[in-house]
């Protein structure tokens, strides 16, 4: 079927084309504040997209992702002051250090459903904060600079402003397509049929907790991608990056661009960033108007922008919410 | 060995005040089966409502008393104004809805109250230390805490298990269309649990005000940790609730104390000088993950669920 033109695609082509051609107009304009607002964007963005993994297509709502974003980071910045600055192997570590996390906090939380999943990822995600701020070797509270970003030899240069914002939205886009793929595949079925009726799943065969630990590891790892490169755009890491604030944004990202939707994540985080960025220029106090902003979107607008651009594009459908899985009951 | 005993206090005093904590979120959480992030806000509030009150009417009781009474309008506010609208609606909406409460109400404290922290000075009579045993004193107030908090507790079982009140709360935990259905105001019954939930929130705030610094986010970790507590007890249940605070604050207080001696038996001594405190801090959460190997549902299941 040739992809509709619809409010969503139109809104999805529009930002992708805005972000593919970002860089020419700072380079042009000289104007790199929004390049580096909008790398920081990207970052997140994938550690958004990878939390939607689990939390829309899994139904498993993890408080905790944010965990991954600092043990992704703390790998390159440990690595770094190590003396390890090839990211030929800084990376590698990085992903293999965020999916063994994933694996032990997986293989115990999953045992837990709903509530008791959602408050254990977020004690989880706490106990590795104190971790990090007790590597008193390594910064503690006050935490660790990157001397050098990561070294790729000379043919990439993450050093520039340019390059390593095309590496982001490259990742960015890559990590989205791999995601839609997987979700898609027999083992997104499985996924999304065990977030619906995990019951059911089991009692067809499929051993669900396998498919639900293997999705977990893959989100912990893809996110561990995204705090390497939250390191090498800061140069900097330190336990805030782990906080458990941060995880509650990654879930506002997700859920404000909409659950379960290939570009909803990127939306989100565009959304909420830029959201904070306008409102802080306003006022000082610019979370007292975000904070019941969110309140709202839960009231209001459950499916989030994702959700209005259904909306928008077929205005006559009957206000029935589609099949929607009542995460973590059961 | 008084050393031991003085650990040991001090264990029992932060396990009252996570009891406090964590008994009205569990009470929300069975009842409401709504999941309050902003219980942490709630807390902070009645901290910085008492450092107020005291301030204004120069009486610590008088201004304690105060700050309980605004801490459970507010609590109350809020269930009107947002929590009502949440009720039935699945667990990821309670976070997001509440993480913006949590955000709200930081901000409002910061421009009500300003950046700066706020201190709450104990008046004379109740800074002032006992002694216990020979050579054993121990702080007047810590112990006002302790037996103020083992009150409550005892307020709240024959609150729940003896009055018509709590036979309502019980019920309604059970079938909420029931009892709806045999003409209580549910809606009210709500209103007033989660009130109450608040007011436990704001009375744990306010005593440990004059202990720590009262500060903008002062709720946040410490409700982590009530988490930690109720997941251990069993979501749900006020019994769970209490052993599991006692059990968590003992753990923390005696592991920070003494955990660092036991590691340099097994480790050298620097080593053990650098991984001691993380390793403390982290203490409570290994016992969690324990648990729930053990039982998933923790200690005290709530089985009527």
């Amino acid at each position: 079927m040739i992809a509709a033109l619809n409010a969503r695609n139109l809104l999805i082509s529009a930002l992708l084309t805005f972000l593919v051609l970002l860089p020419v107009y700072a380079n042009l304009s000289g104007n790199y504040f929004l390049l580096t607002l909008f790398t920081r964007i990207l970052i997140l963005a994938l550690a958004a997209t990878s939390l939607n993994l689990i939390l829309g297509y899994g139904g498993m709502v993890s408080f905790g992702h944010a965990a991954y974003l600092g043990i992704g980071g703390y790998a390159i910045g440990i690595l770094a002051s190590e003396g390890v600055t090839s990211g030929f192997v800084q990376w590698p570590v990085a992903l293999a250090v965020s999916a063994l996390a994933a694996l032990v906090i997986g293989l115990l939380c999953l045992r837990t459903r709903g509530v008791y999943f959602i408050m254990i990822t977020l004690a989880f995600a706490q106990m590795i904060y104190y971790l990090g701020a007790g590597l008193a070797r390594y910064g503690g509270d006050d935490g660790l600079t990157i001397q050098r970003r990561s070294q790729f030899g000379s043919w990439l240069n993450l050093s520039n402003k340019t390059v390593f914002y095309y590496v982001c939205l490259a990742l960015l886009l890559a990590t989205i397509y791999f995601v839609w793929r997987l979700v898609n595949s027999r083992f997104g079925m499985v996924i999304q049929g065990a977030r619906s009726n995990e019951r059911r799943m089991r009692s067809i065969g499929f051993p669900t907790v396998r498919y639900r630990l293997t999705c977990f590891v893959i989100a912990g790892t893809l996110c561990g991608l995204s705090g390497a490169l939250l390191a090498n755009h800061t140069d900097f890491v330190s336990p805030a990056m782990m906080y458990w604030t941060r995880s509650g944004d990654l879930i506002v990202m997700v859920v404000l661009g909409g659950m379960a939707s290939s570009f909803g994540p990127l939306i989100g985080a565009v959304a909420l960033l830029v959201l904070e960025e306008a409102l802080s220029g306003i006022t000082e106090y610019w979370q007292i108007i975000l904070g019941p902003l969110l309140l709202l979107v839960v009231l209001f607008a459950r499916r989030g922008i994702d959700g209005l651009l259904d909306a928008a594009a077929f205005p006559r459908v009957s206000p029935t919410k589609p099949l929607e899985a009542k995460v973590g009951r059961g | 060995m008084i050393y031991f005993i003085e650990q040991c206090l001090n264990g029992l005093q932060l396990g009252m005040m996570l009891f406090l904590l964590a008994a009205g979120l569990t009470l929300i959480f069975g009842i409401m089966d709504l999941v309050n992030l902003a219980h942490g806000s709630l807390y902070m509030v009645g901290a910085y409502f008492a450092a107020t009150f005291v301030a204004w009417t120069d009486n610590f009781l008088f201004g304690a008393a105060l700050a309980l009474a605004a801490t459970l309008l507010v609590g109350m506010a809020v269930e009107v104004v947002a929590m009502r609208r949440l009720y039935g609606r699945d667990h990821l909406d309670h976070v997001l809805g509440t993480f913006g409460l949590i955000l709200f109400f930081n901000e409002l404290v910061r421009l009500l109250w300003g950046p700066a922290g706020m201190t709450l000075s104990l008046p004379a009579w109740l800074n002032v230390a006992v002694p216990l045993l020979p050579d054993l004193y121990y702080p007047l107030y810590r112990i006002v805490i302790i037996a103020a908090t083992v009150m409550v507790a005892l307020f709240l079982y024959g609150l729940v298990m003896r009055t018509r009140l709590g036979m309502l709360i019980r019920a309604g935990a059970s079938n909420r269309e029931m009892v709806g259905a045999l003409g209580i105001n549910i809606t009210l019954l709500y209103t007033l649990v989660f009130g109450l939930g608040a007011a436990l929130a704001g009375l744990a705030g306010l005593m440990q005000a004059p202990i720590l610094t009262v500060q903008i986010g002062m709720g946040e970790n410490i409700l982590i940790v009530a988490f930690v507590v109720i997941v251990i007890g069993g979501i749900g249940s006020i019994r769970g609730a209490f052993v599991a605070s006692l059990f968590v604050g003992m753990v923390d207080t005696i592991g920070r104390a003494f955990f660092p001696d036991l590691l340099r038996l097994v480790l050298a001594r620097d080593a053990a000088a650098t991984a001691a405190p993380a390793m403390s801090s982290m203490l409570i959460y290994v016992l969690m993950a324990a648990v729930l190997v053990l039982r998933p549902e923790g200690l005290f299941p709530v089985s009527n669920r």
